[in-house]
């Protein structure tokens, strides 16, 4: 692979993180416990969906290869998604919803912290951007995840079964593959290893506040990175990619 | 805080007249310069180009803003306008101009209370947040979201009002 791969790919992966997760918010809309609670999910879509199409408009840059952000988040099949599994996980109730937004905001945070600094201009750009609306989405459902945790035995129980079943899921964000390392190396965003610590950190303490138990780290699932997806993602693609499929290049 | 800088020219100046004119889709009390997303306007070789950047990055109102620029310019004769997105330095509430404050004060949207960068703000804890309606200060957070992407929920204790909450971020 050239820098022009690697680079494409690197940006690919940061871009369908969000595009899946917005998707999955967006299912809330109609939906949610209250209204409140309805316009910060709705909110946070938006936040996600806006991170993805600038992302995606600068893959689509740097692949050059005639693609636009439409097709990259409508015409591609599953195999060639490259988000990581958590995001793709069913919204199931409430409790579970925040539980996997504040795994992967958490993790989101000090990622974009580092590609603030990264030594490509424009994705330096657009994290310094994405970090702000990601530290406020981190602040509520942080909120949430101590408000169910230390509340009633019932909300508790739930929040802390929503973490276990997520759990297996966290190993991913930080493992490192051939793209990683060369963005490491290139200067082009962060070694995952070198986040561990400070996500460690920050996430006992935020359970030690929920009077939630860390789980134990025990097998990891992964794949998504590299296309291999739970059975989930074919299920949110069939949704959202529905009308380019069905009538292509139809415009709004 | 926006670069009108002196040495425009008296098409660039005109331009920056409409802009001061134009009210935000969403927020149509504030012009576009009260909100402080402009970033500059030039004129190049046969075209005039305006920077603009995004509040939040999924601000459906965006796109919106953009038509309506090069629309108005198309009005006035301009050739060939183009819209350039500007990320960096990043829009933040410390954009909005005094005026812009002001006017969203009358319009009863409670303005960002203070600086994005101040110590308070950088630790997350939560300022006083007056009612724009009664001025009272017994006012109280309904939800961190609101019907746009910039705002917050609150309610007054005094006047018993709920009102908007410019966030600050």
């Amino acid at each position: 692979m050239d820098r022009a791969e690697r680079l494409s790919t690197y940006v690919l992966r940061l871009a369908d993180n969000s595009l899946i997760l917005a998707q999955r918010l967006g299912e809330w809309v109609g939906h949610a416990p209250a209204l409140e609670e309805e316009m910060a999910l709705a909110n946070f879509a938006l936040d996600h969906m806006g991170q993805a199409r600038m992302l995606f408009s600068l893959a689509a840059d740097i692949e050059d290869k005639d693609r636009t952000e439409d097709d990259l988040a409508f015409l591609r099949d599953s195999i060639d998604f490259h988000n990581v599994l958590l995001v793709e996980q069913p919204n199931g109730h409430f409790g579970q919803t925040i539980a996997r937004q504040f795994l992967f905001d958490s993790f989101y945070q000090y990622q974009l912290e580092a590609l603030s600094a990264s030594e490509e201009p424009r994705l330096a750009e657009i994290a310094v951007k994405a970090r702000k609306e990601n530290h406020y989405h981190l602040r509520h459902t942080r909120q949430w995840l101590v408000r169910l945790g230390d509340g009633t035995s019932e909300s508790h129980r739930r929040m802390q079964t929503a973490v276990d079943d997520l759990w297996r899921f966290t190993g991913e964000l930080f493992s490192r593959d051939a793209v990683d390392e060369w963005a490491a190396a290139a200067g082009v965003g962060p070694d995952p290893a070198t986040l561990v610590s400070r996500w460690d950190a920050y996430v006992d303490d935020a359970l030690a506040e929920a009077t939630l138990t860390r789980p134990n780290s025990g097998w990891m699932a992964s794949g998504g990175k590299e296309g291999r997806h739970t059975e989930h993602h074919g299920f949110i693609l069939a949704d959202m990619q529905f009308l380019q499929r069905a009538y292509p290049d139809a415009q709004w | 805080m926006q670069a009108r800088a002196n040495t425009a020219t008296a098409l660039e100046r005109e331009i920056w007249d409409w802009l001061a004119e134009m009210p935000d889709p969403e927020i149509p009390i504030l012009t576009l310069t009260d909100l402080g997303i402009i970033r500059f306007v030039r004129e190049a070789d046969d075209s005039v180009i305006v920077g603009v950047a995004p509040t939040y990055s999924g601000c459906p109102a965006t796109e919106v803003i953009h038509t309506s620029i090069v629309a108005l310019m198309r009005r006035h004769g301009v050739n060939a306008p183009r819209i350039e997105r500007v990320l960096s330095p990043p829009w933040t509430t410390d954009w909005i101009s005094d005026a812009g404050r002001q006017k969203l004060s009358a319009y009863g949207i409670a303005p960002p209370a203070e600086s994005v960068g101040s110590k308070r703000a950088v630790l997350g804890q939560e300022p006083t947040i007056a009612c724009p309606r009664c001025t009272g200060t017994n006012t109280q957070k309904v939800s961190e979201f609101g019907s746009t992407p910039c705002k917050a929920s609150y309610k007054c204790g005094d006047c018993l009002e709920p009102f908007e909450y410019f966030k600050c971020i």
